[in-house]
């Protein structure tokens, strides 16, 4: 399994003839997304770069069969189609869209309450379920199919973290870019509880950053409800206070949301908090190893496999991570 | 985005909340006469972006035109330090000259967006003149909140809930009611991420006033306020910030002598942290944005290569789908434009790594390449501190 998205993923791009819309829809096709279909309100009946053009969403689905949408829609017009997605009842609508007037997504927040709609973003990098789908802009040759699920609320952050992951051999079960502004659809808890009832997930990473609460009420989460190892890293570490870091909400304001705040909430839930940006990976690396990782360790040796990283991939199928899912609670 | 009180209070008076009578004056003979306009004692307040200015020495007491004269004389021109201006001050080039008033009480009113609960958030103390993380640390009792839904917008309830919290009765009590409504109809309006009255005053004869304001604003909801977007004041922000947001980067100047340069937020707040880590300083956060192009490359290089505290530069781009011969290529012919002298260290990743490293190497100029987060921070604190 995986989480949001899969092989049975039917995506409809909104904003699909802009020039980002275009780029990423067509790199999404390419890695195995099944894009099946666009929106431009004004374009409807044309073809696009072999993608049917649609007026509206809810033609989209109905035509297409769509039931996960990409939103590439400018700023100010995006929580329009954010909301025009839920009407029309698609289930998962991830938005790319940076800018989007905080006020217009405490409005389009509000109305997604109580419906049956997943929103993911917006200002994010979207979601990959490696090997499955890839519904977002992120360079899906990175990622492995494994299984850490990667949770977090920065782009190219979450891009060298997979970097690590995959360097070390480690896949990744999905990947899920929740987006750096302060009113996100989906939160790290929601991400938390979705990957914890995922069978294939067998330990996270969760990348926060400065500014909010959101990865204090996360430690507060896995304290209670995670059986499954989690690493995490916080960046803004050196950030000022008072100053908006890139990310509308990545702020240290009133003295909260600092990195080291975090960081105690984290280990205090008996989360492995990693200081070092370029640690994430290996901390990673250390739990999977670990208590299951003996039986890898050992069946690496079994197999005489010469270097680390060159196991074969259904050696460390079988042996490798496997184990970790019959892990209880670590603390 | 942020404003002054002299503007903020303006903005109010336009939303009918009720504000102190008074103009901003940038001379002291201006103020005389604003003061001899308005009659009796007048307060002369220093506008500045930061807070705390009372304490600065900021805001005095006039009991008279020529009073108001000195103080004005005193104040304009001044760089007013306060706890939120650094210790180099911030020069005043404009007071705020109002009628003083018989304060009865003094209460805190402030909105912002709840992120937690994704809803604007009303909050009320009757510690006025207080800041309100302070109330919140040491009597939260003190507080009450409200939230408002975006689909009713403010009721009656709200403003009930609020007023009786703070223990109000009679005239002020309506008084407050009204206050609030039209303070929450301003912030809703104008897409503040701020509105803060703090403080709102009671005076001797029942009537409720904004002593002070504050307002920010929502950067993303700026394109559609051209009205707030003339307010901006460009001499309260860092000069090299101004230059930068003309060039779509985002860039904060910080102490440290490592400049960089790295593609998305999270990922540069990221090597700020590894700076640190490796034993050195960063200079700056600088968002080159996702896609890392050769202008954007040039106008960076612009920036960091202003900042004399720099030694040497760090270049941290994950581009992914980037390709790494075009990034050196920009790299390349931005460093010999701009006759940067600097050692350059560069960490990249995308297609053509190795490409992009052989045409940094041989380009003869001062490039060292690294490999990962941690080579790349330790070989630029390195050269920072050998320069």
């Amino acid at each position: 399994m995986s989480i949001l998205v899969d092989k049975s993923t039917r995506v409809v791009v909104q904003g699909v003839t802009g020039k980002e819309g275009t780029f990423h829809a067509l790199a999404c096709r390419e890695y195995g997304t099944q894009v099946v279909a666009g929106v431009t309100p004004g374009k409807g009946g044309i073809v696009h770069e072999g993608i049917p053009v649609f007026d509206t969403v809810a033609a989209a689905i109905a035509k297409e069969g769509a039931n996960t949408s990409l939103i590439f829609v400018p700023p100010a017009f995006a929580a329009d189609a954010i909301l025009e997605a839920a009407d029309a009842g698609i289930r998962v609508i991830v938005c790319i869209t940076e800018g989007i007037p905080t006020l217009d997504m405490v409005r389009a927040a509000r109305a997604l309450q109580g419906r049956d709609t997943r929103l993911i973003g917006p200002n994010c990098p979207g979601i990959i379920s490696p090997g499955k789908a890839k519904v977002g802009i992120m360079p899906g040759h990175i990622h492995r199919p494994g299984t850490v699920g990667v949770v977090s609320r920065s782009g190219t952050l979450t891009y060298e973290a997979v970097g690590q992951l995959t360097a070390r051999g480690i896949g990744q079960s999905t990947c899920v870019g929740i987006g750096g502004d302060p009113i996100i659809g989906t939160t790290f808890v929601d991400a938390l509880r979705l990957f914890q009832a995922d069978s294939e997930t067998e330990a996270v990473l969760m990348i926060g950053e400065i500014g909010g609460t959101a990865e204090e009420d996360a430690a507060a989460f896995v304290r209670t409800h995670l059986t499954k190892p989690v690493v995490g890293f916080i960046c803004g570490q050196t950030a000022p206070p008072g100053r908006r870091m890139g990310h509308a909400g990545a702020i240290i304001s009133g003295g909260t949301g600092t990195a080291a705040e975090k960081m105690a909430a984290m280990q205090k839930a008996g989360i492995t908090v990693v200081k070092s940006p370029a640690e994430m990976g290996e901390a990673v690396a250390r739990l999977v190893q670990r208590a299951p990782g003996k039986a890898r360790v050992t069946r690496r040796k079994a197999l005489a496999t010469p270097a680390k990283g060159k196991t074969p991939r259904s050696a460390r199928r079988r042996s490798g991570a496997s184990t970790l899912s019959k892990r209880t609670r670590r603390r | 985005m942020k404003i002054h009180e002299y503007q903020a209070k303006a903005i109010l008076a336009e939303f009918g909340v009720p504000v102190p009578r008074g103009r901003v004056a940038s001379t002291p003979s201006e103020a005389a006469a604003i003061a001899r306009e308005l009659g009796g004692t007048v307060m002369v307040k220093a506008q500045i972006h930061a807070g705390g200015r009372g304490k600065g020495g900021g805001i005095k007491l006039a009991k008279s035109p020529e009073a108001a004269q000195q103080a004005a004389s005193q104040i304009l021109g001044m760089r007013l330090k306060t706890h939120q201006t650094g210790p180099e001050g911030q020069p005043v080039k404009r007071v705020l000259v109002e009628e003083g008033m018989d304060i009865r009480q003094e209460l805190y009113l402030g909105i912002v967006i709840d992120r937690k609960m994704g809803l604007p958030v009303i909050m009320a103390s009757s510690a006025g003149g207080m800041e309100i993380e302070e109330v919140a640390r040491t009597r939260p009792d003190a507080i009450v909140k409200v939230h408002v839904d975006p689909a009713t917008g403010i009721q009656g309830f709200h403003t009930r809930k609020l007023g009786y919290g703070l223990g109000l009765k009679g005239n002020p009590l309506k008084a407050a009611s009204e206050f609030v409504t039209k303070l929450y109809r301003a912030f809703e309006a104008k897409d503040c991420s701020l509105a803060e009255i703090n403080p709102l005053v009671i005076t001797g004869d029942g009537r409720l006033l904004a002593l002070d304001a504050k307002m920010n604003f929502d950067d993303n909801a700026l394109s559609r306020h051209p009205e707030i977007q003339a307010l901006r004041d460009l001499d309260e922000e860092s000069p090299l910030e101004v230059e930068a947001s003309k060039f779509n980067l985002n860039y904060i100047k910080l102490d440290g002598t490592v400049g960089c340069m790295v593609n998305g937020a999270g990922l540069a707040m990221a090597t700020m942290d590894i700076i640190k880590l490796a034993g050195g300083e960063p200079a700056n956060f600088l968002d080159v944005g996702g896609g890392a192009s050769a202008e954007q490359i040039e106008n960076a290089f612009r920036i960091l290569i202003s900042d004399r505290n720099v030694r040497a530069v760090l270049i941290n781009i994950f581009g992914g789908i980037l390709r790494c011969d075009r990034l050196a290529e920009g790299v390349i012919k931005a460093v010999r434009a701009l006759k940067v002298r600097l050692p350059i260290v560069i960490r990249m990743e995308g297609t053509n790594v190795a490409l992009g490293k052989q045409m940094l190497t041989e380009s003869g100029l001062n490039f060292l390449t690294a490999d990962g987060m941690k080579d790349a921070a330790e070989k630029a604190v390195r050269a920072a501190r050998s320069v």
